[in-house]
């Protein structure tokens, strides 16, 4: 009876023109197609909502390729010297640190709340919803936002810059707090401690290697951030230079150099970050 | 024997804090920030958001500007995002171990795409501003630049992960190197990919306002035109738009990646 039904030609699949069809369409093949359809088709539109005014594409191409040609095969300081670039790599890297620092400790208690396996279930969704709103602001607007409060200066920045510092750690600190292991936490109930307790003693131990990680990979998204912060918004160190060099001075060598400076510092935190991936995070990570 | 491996691990801790303490105060030093005056200022910053940052009736009739500029910058968010895949799918292909044609393509797969992700897209920005200009080409061409890096370290690793055992099975029965990526390896990497496109898509367009404030485009300049005007209810409202645009977009991916992943 069961090899009837499977030559039952009802039960074949066939295309218009007779044949079989040996591509059983399912859902995911679909939405697949679907999306990249979609997103072809919004790309080919995106060129018509463009703004060209000034645009002369054949030069300015060519112009390009010689700025480039001059910026990275002739680099050279003459606004300032190697101590106050370095200097100014350190306040970078500063307000970097800063950021993830108090955003990882801020994160930590939110992260508590968020995580399904320690809080209730109206809280965890508060604070999720919360974080998805401060993290739909870009982080230039809260930085320019705080600026108009604490005025100008690293306060501002680094104020700014934690808002997002803390709402991605939130999501990863809570995923990885949600992952520990349930007989862990059972027993220490069991043993009648209260939920500091438990954190102190269950939960940090078993994830403070992956919050550690997670933070670090964090400050590497924050040391670009701080660039952009200090190009875009005035807060100061190497990414304000970077904005005077090449919006004021028009010094392609010194735009160069600077690019230079932060590209090598940009490669040595992949290093690492890499290496603290393939090590604590089999698996691809993903934002 | 395990209070030892106990006092090894609390010494760990110490010292990892001790760390983190001194990085603290060296860098407020570097920053010359100072911790209790910037707690001081939340309150006030706070009551300031509050109070200023009112949508008014007023600024409501400049909607229809600000969703033009919104658009703007969604659209060049995309456009930027996709070729940048395609491109990145063709340096990914030669730069992941599987599917490499040789090592020197590689290399220049692996440093092009290492080269353009390290450099900040503010440095983009600011180096293609200079030739080309006040328009939505440059944000457009600093967001692609970025975004190729990207995905293309993104997609090496979705190619590394996928299956090994089709494209084995392709290669004995002796089909071509094109053969074997479109049949094995694309089919078996594509939602990994896709999910790392609409990713990159929801980042784009917050490093789009980014790149519009420096280069005078799209949502990016509305925003700085009406900050440095001190119109803050027009700032308030274009704040607003940008969440609603992510947070759309956001939940669209999400639903996505639930079903293809």
């Amino acid at each position: 009876m069961a090899v009837q039904t499977s030559i039952n030609p009802a039960v074949i699949k066939r295309t218009k023109s007779g044949k079989i069809n040996i591509k059983s369409g399912n859902k995911i093949d679909l939405v697949v197609k679907w999306t990249l359809w979609i997103l072809t088709l919004l790309t080919i539109l995106a060129f018509f909502f463009f703004n060209y005014t000034g645009l002369q594409i054949e030069r300015a191409f060519t112009e390009t390729l010689y700025n480039l040609r001059v910026m990275f095969l002739e680099p050279a300081l003459s606004h300032f010297s190697w101590a106050e670039a370095f200097y100014q790599v350190a306040v970078t890297l500063g307000l970097g640190v800063l950021a993830t620092i108090f955003g990882a400790i801020i994160a930590f208690f939110l992260a508590l709340m968020a995580a399904e396996n320690l809080s209730k279930p109206w809280l965890s969704k508060t604070v999720r919803i919360f974080v998805a709103f401060i993290r739909a602001v870009p982080t230039v607007l809260w930085v320019l936002i705080f600026a108009i409060a604490a005025g100008l200066g690293s306060e501002a920045a680094v104020l700014g810059m934690l808002f997002h510092s803390v709402a991605y750690l939130v999501k990863a600190f809570s995923e990885s707090i949600e992952e520990v292991d349930p007989g862990i936490l059972e027993a220490l109930r069991a043993t009648g401690s209260n939920w500091w307790h438990i954190v102190v003693h269950g939960v940090l131990p078993s994830t403070f290697t992956y919050l550690l990680s997670w933070t670090f990979l964090r400050f590497e998204i924050n040391f670009s951030v701080a660039v952009a912060m200090g190009a875009a918004a005035g807060a100061g160190g190497i990414g304000f230079e970077l904005f005077m060099a090449s919006g004021f001075y028009f010094d392609l060598r010194e735009v160069g150099l600077i690019t230079y400076l932060i590209l090598i510092i940009a490669i040595i935190l992949e290093f690492i970050s890499t290496k603290l991936k393939d090590r604590y995070f089999p698996s691809t990570v993903k934002n | 024997m395990n209070e030892k491996i106990m006092r090894k691990k609390k010494l760990q801790l110490t010292f990892v804090f001790l760390i983190i303490i001194a990085a603290t105060y060296l860098s407020s030093a570097v920053t010359e920030y100072n911790l209790f005056e910037s707690v001081a200022t939340i309150p006030a910053a706070f009551a300031w958001i509050f109070s200023n940052l009112i949508i008014t009736q007023e600024a409501l009739e400049r909607l229809p500007d600000i969703l033009e500029k919104l658009n703007e910058t969604i659209f060049m968010s995309i456009a930027a995002t996709t070729i940048a895949a395609v491109f990145s799918l063709f340096l990914a292909l030669m730069g992941s171990k599987t599917t490499k044609a040789n090592n020197i393509l590689s290399v220049i797969a692996r440093f092009v795409a290492s080269l353009s992700r390290n450099i900040p897209v503010v440095a983009w920005s600011l180096i293609l501003l200079i030739s080309f200009g006040q328009n939505s080409v440059t944000g457009f061409l600093a967001l692609f630049v970025a975004t190729l890096g990207f995905l293309t370290r993104a997609f090496i690793e979705s190619i590394d992960e996928a299956d090994q055992k089709s494209v084995e099975a392709l290669t004995a029965t002796g089909a071509t190197y094109f053969q074997i990526v479109s049949k094995a390896v694309i089919p078996q990497s594509l939602p990994q990919m896709i999910s790392w496109i609409l990713f990159m898509i929801e980042t784009n367009i917050r490093s789009a306002t980014l790149v519009g404030i420096l280069t005078g485009t799209g949502i990016g300049y509305m925003f700085d035109l009406y900050y440095k005007n001190l119109n803050y209810n027009i700032v308030a409202l274009i704040t607003l738009t940008i969440v609603v645009a992510v947070i759309a977009i956001e939940l669209i991916s999400t639903r996505i990646r639930k079903v293809i992943l």
